[in-house]
């Protein structure tokens, strides 16, 4: 018998060292209560995890209520592994995004890297394979040697496991702000592709049935990461990094493959990740969803260590394990699977209809909770909520159109600011083709990959642009939705459901509060109109360095269907003489705008207005009109407005350029980052029949000059050689990571 | 003619090679797992990409001791067609059925791009459906694909026109631009670009497509009367 040092239940209470593991007074007692007496270690740590925002969302629950999560097309919606939609002929599409924030600010390329190995096990866990994975990234200015690391090694961990677990990186978008400087945002996402008939459920069925441990062993690494998740990054946040977990994509590589085989065997009942919380989430999730209890001898349980707690055991976030259910009787055949690939398959407890988690470890029973107490009976806060002051101060602001000298330049800056730059230098270290089915490569509105043995595709982005939602969440969230769409339309698709992660400050301050509980408002009210239901997702609060909040961040993952190959579509101008269109009017609007950025180094005012259904409205004809065969490209008006999509629509080729018209104030025109905005191109036979689908000004042609020329009033405002804006977008990044400080 | 895939544990490129010889080439093909004792049944062996046993120790260090190898150099030895991609041409070199090393990429980053490629030399099995000269357009994706050897080495492989592929554009510094070489006898090329990537317009090039022709249609031309 191991000797160890665990307080025991009357000195947890005394000395409250419950608060250590982030539960409050009110709740210890609710847990007292609960029990019917002081719970051990061991129950405490259960609950502080279970309870944690990471698992229970107690904080963000009654915000997560207003989604709509339903639709004629949703087979699984918000919790289980992820959510699932129908595409038709029997399949389906699982994805759900997920953050890793806190443990890649403190160990970038580990925090990253784990964060890519548990979206992927979320996703299959429910049966499905894993066939392209996304990113959202946020950092502070690149001028700052801290942040050029975080970078660099958050994009290493990102392309390590990827690529090492053959999944495809195929998307992402990165934005750089200050307010991201200490607290990166690491947002990874994961595509799926399943038959309705191997749908899997975490559920715990089957009285007597066991309960089998598979994958890694488990370690002491990440123990209370689900705690550490949910406060905010202090100065002291680095002697959190034994809570960050070390990640093993080859091992995850043989548990997807085990995990796929074993979902054809009519011996499984359940599966679930051992994600956040580990052993403890899984096993009291599994049997609170089935309504059943479970009992597991933690001394069967394969440790990396020797002289494991219980209370470790149970808190580890070691990766790559996964818990299952199998029938009784069947572990030996189980067993010879796994080992097939040198995995181990360990029965460790059964299923019990006495609805407890019970825990024994070297004979004694070290926990003995009710699973519906851990994993649905955490609290629910309704927290304070308040509009910060600067909200009304920037709603009073007049729109003002910047004062510009040189139109050029001003694009060649645009270009260079690496928000808007080529994010090619991160790309090219993501194998984004393995298993080749991706027909558009990252670097268009969306990446698009076939299903193959169809004429289908399957369309996929992330979206946020953060400044409009900091200016006026309301909006801003409503923006992100929009955009996602419009890059999945741009893309030749209909968007089917979207996957969010709420990435927001400490919620204990009611202004963050409030813009959590706006940016959900905009975010429902877009996915109602647009049809997109939120089919699962992810919650980051306490994102705070030193008491400032991040700004806040809901990134949209969205993923459209393309009924037809033939439609797939890019952004990239293809033939000289071709007809350039505009879709969408163009107002004064640089709230929070690329160029007002550029300009004053800070942003402020009105986010541009939206209106979604005049939003809808436009996607719908241009994807009509791309679906009749009449559209050559088409690309999404966003960050740096006409100028930066015109530029962009040409960075594909060496040779094409453009000649544009323009009406109005030249600097409105080119840099307004008005929204519902599309750039198409548009062969000349069909110019009758697209004008008659779509309503769009025609603004000029592609020619084959390798200059991007714009005028206004018949005169040259504007005019650059391809080769040099290229180089200034293509160069950007790399030159800000080669500078030295 | 009928091919074997070999699937060790962490190959992932296996089943876009399944996929390009079975649904884009039209041929037999069977995924053979790496604990495999034979071979026989099969006319020609693919070494798929990936990253068998999780590039532990060194690339393909670890994969060139499964039992499947030993029939590998059985087959190599017989003359059959062995062609090793990515981590396959990795595990060719540890196992000595090529000659030379590999380092990381010159910028130490993992880089996918589709790439350019010469043809250097179309007078091989794996080439004849080329042009001698021809210039193709084929992706590569890898960390570890700058290819190395000695002096003398190099002057066999250029003696023996055994560089059968080199880079336009070298994107990871490997000697003399060096992206495929075969064996002295020609049966066994091991290559960093990936052909299996490149059979099909839709994801951007079907350049690959005639290297494996090139294996058809010389087995035929040798083993099937009135071809």
């Amino acid at each position: 018998m191991l000797l160890t040092l665990e307080p025991n239940p009357t000195q947890i209470k005394a000395e409250k060292l419950y608060q250590q593991m982030g539960l409050s007074d009110e709740e210890f007692t609710m847990i007292e209560t609960i029990l019917g007496r002081t719970p051990n270690y061991t129950e405490t740590g259960l609950f502080s995890v279970m309870w944690s925002e990471h698992c229970s969302y107690k904080n963000s629950k009654p915000v997560l209520k207003k989604f709509p999560t339903t639709g004629e097309r949703v087979l699984q919606g918000p919790g289980e592994g992820a959510g699932i939609v129908d595409i038709g002929d029997g399949q389906a599409v699982v994805f759900k995004i997920e953050s890793h924030n806190h443990p890649s600010a403190i160990e970038p390329y580990q925090g990253a890297a784990t964060g890519v190995g548990g979206i992927i096990r979320d996703v299959f866990s429910m049966g499905a394979r894993p066939i392209a994975l996304l990113n959202s990234l946020r950092f502070g200015e690149l001028d700052s040697a801290r942040v050029r690391y975080l970078f660099k090694e958050v994009v290493a961990g990102i392309a390590g496991y990827g690529n090492c677990i053959g999944i495809p990186t195929v998307g992402g978008e990165i934005q750089f702000d200050p307010c991201y400087e200490g607290n990166p945002l690491v947002n990874a996402m994961c595509v799926g592709l399943i038959d309705h008939n191997d749908i899997q459920k975490g559920q715990a069925h089957g009285l007597g049935n066991t309960v089998m441990y598979v994958g890694a062993k488990t370690g002491r690494d990440g123990i209370h990461g689900a705690t550490f998740a949910s406060e905010e990054l202090t100065e002291q946040s680095d002697e959190k990094r034994p809570a960050v977990q070390v990640g093993d994509p080859f091992m995850e590589k043989l548990l997807l493959e085990a995990c796929l085989e074993l979902i054809q065997s009519n011996a499984l009942v359940g599966i679930q990740d051992m994600g956040a919380a580990g052993l403890t989430s899984s096993s009291a999730e599994m049997a609170s969803k089935a309504g059943m209890g479970i009992e597991m001898n933690l001394d069967l349980v394969p440790q990396r260590e020797t002289g494991m707690t219980a209370y470790e055991m149970m808190l580890s976030e070691s990766q790559e394990r996964m818990l299952i259910v199998v029938k009784k009787g069947r572990e030996p055949e189980i067993a010879r699977l796994f080992e097939k690939y040198d995995l181990e398959a360990v029965a460790i407890g059964t299923v019990t209809d006495d609805k407890n988690l019970r825990l024994i470890h070297n004979g004694e029973t070290v926990a003995d909770v009710p699973v519906d107490a851990l994993a649905e009976d955490a609290p629910v806060y309704q927290k304070p909520s308040q509009e910060p002051s600067y909200f009304q101060e920037f709603q009073a602001m007049e729109q003002e159109i910047p004062q510009v000298d040189d139109l050029k330049e001003t694009l060649v800056k645009l270009l260079s600011q690496p928000t808007v730059a080529s994010k090619e230098w991160v790309y090219e270290q993501y194998d984004h083709m393995v298993r080749t089915n991706t027909v558009v490569s990252p670097g268009s509105d969306a990446a698009v990959l076939r299903i193959r043995g169809t004429r289908k595709a399957l369309a996929m982005t992330t979206d946020c642009n953060s400044r409009y939602v900091y200016l006026d969440p309301e909006t801003g969230g409503k923006i992100a939705v929009a955009e996602a769409a419009r890059n999945i339309i741009c893309s030749g698709a209909e968007p089917l459901a979207i996957t969010d992660n709420l990435n927001f400050g400490n919620p204990e301050k009611p202004e963050v509060f409030w813009q959590i509980e706006k940016a959900a408002d905009g975010i429902s009210e877009a996915c109602r109109v647009l049809e997109t239901p939120v089919i699962g997702g992810n919650v980051s609060l306490y994102n705070e360095t030193s008491g400032t909040a991040i700004y806040p961040t809901p990134v949209i993952g969205m993923v459209g269907l393309v009924t037809d190959i033939d439609h797939i579509t890019t952004q990239y101008f293809k033939n000289s003489g071709d007809l350039i269109y505009l879709v969408g009017e163009t107002k004064p609007e640089f709230g929070g705008s690329e160029l007002q950025k550029l300009l004053n180094g800070s942003i402020s005012g009105k986010a541009p207005e939206l209106t979604i259904e005049l939003e809808k409205e436009r996607q719908e004809q241009v994807l009509a009109a791309i679906r009749s065969g009449l559209v050559q490209s088409a690309h999404d008006l966003s960050e740096g407005g006409l100028a930066v999509a015109l530029a962009e629509c040409l960075f594909s080729s060496d040779t094409l350029g453009a000649e544009v018209s323009l009406n109005g104030n030249p600097v409105a025109a080119l840099f307004s980052e008005s929204q519902s905005r599309f750039l198409l191109s548009v062969k000349k036979e069909h110019q009758a029949e697209f004008e008659s689908l779509v309503e769009a000004a025609f603004i000029g042609e592609v020619n084959d000059s390798a200059t991007l020329r714009v005028l206004t009033n018949s005169e040259s405002i504007l005019e650059g050689s391809i080769n040099e804006l290229k180089a200034a977008w293509k160069g950007a990044i790399p030159c800000l990571l080669n500078s030295r400080d | 003619m009928k091919f074997a895939v070999i699937v060790f544990p962490g190959s992932n490129c296996d089943v876009d090679m399944f996929h390009a010889i079975g649904d884009e080439l039209g041929e037999e093909v069977e995924y053979v797992w790496h604990d495999s004792e034979s071979l026989a049944e099969y006319d020609g062996i693919l070494l798929p990409g990936g990253f068998s046993y999780g590039d532990y120790l060194r690339t393909g260090a670890i994969a060139r001791f499964s039992k499947v190898m030993k029939e590998v150099v059985k087959a190599a030895e017989a003359g059959k067609p062995v062609l090793g991609v990515c981590n396959g041409f990795q595990i060719l070199l540890e196992a000595g059925l090529l000659p030379g090393a590999m380092r990381r990429n010159e910028s130490l980053s993992f880089i996918c791009k589709p790439v350019e490629l010469e043809v250097e030399n179309n007078r091989t099995i794996f080439t004849a459906e080329y042009e001698q000269g021809q210039t193709i357009t084929i992706p590569v994706a890898h960390g570890e694909g700058n290819y190395y050897c000695d002096e003398e080495t190099l002057a066999q492989l250029k003696d023996n026109n055994q560089i059968v592929f080199t880079y336009q554009e070298n994107p990871n510094g490997s000697l003399a631009n060096i992206a495929g070489i075969t064996n002295e006898k020609g049966n066994v090329l091991g290559m960093m670009p990936h052909p299996e990537r490149a059979v099909d317009e839709l994801l951007g090039s079907a350049d690959g497509l005639k290297l494996f022709q090139s294996i058809v249609k010389t087995w035929r031309e040798a083993h099937v009367v009135n071809a």
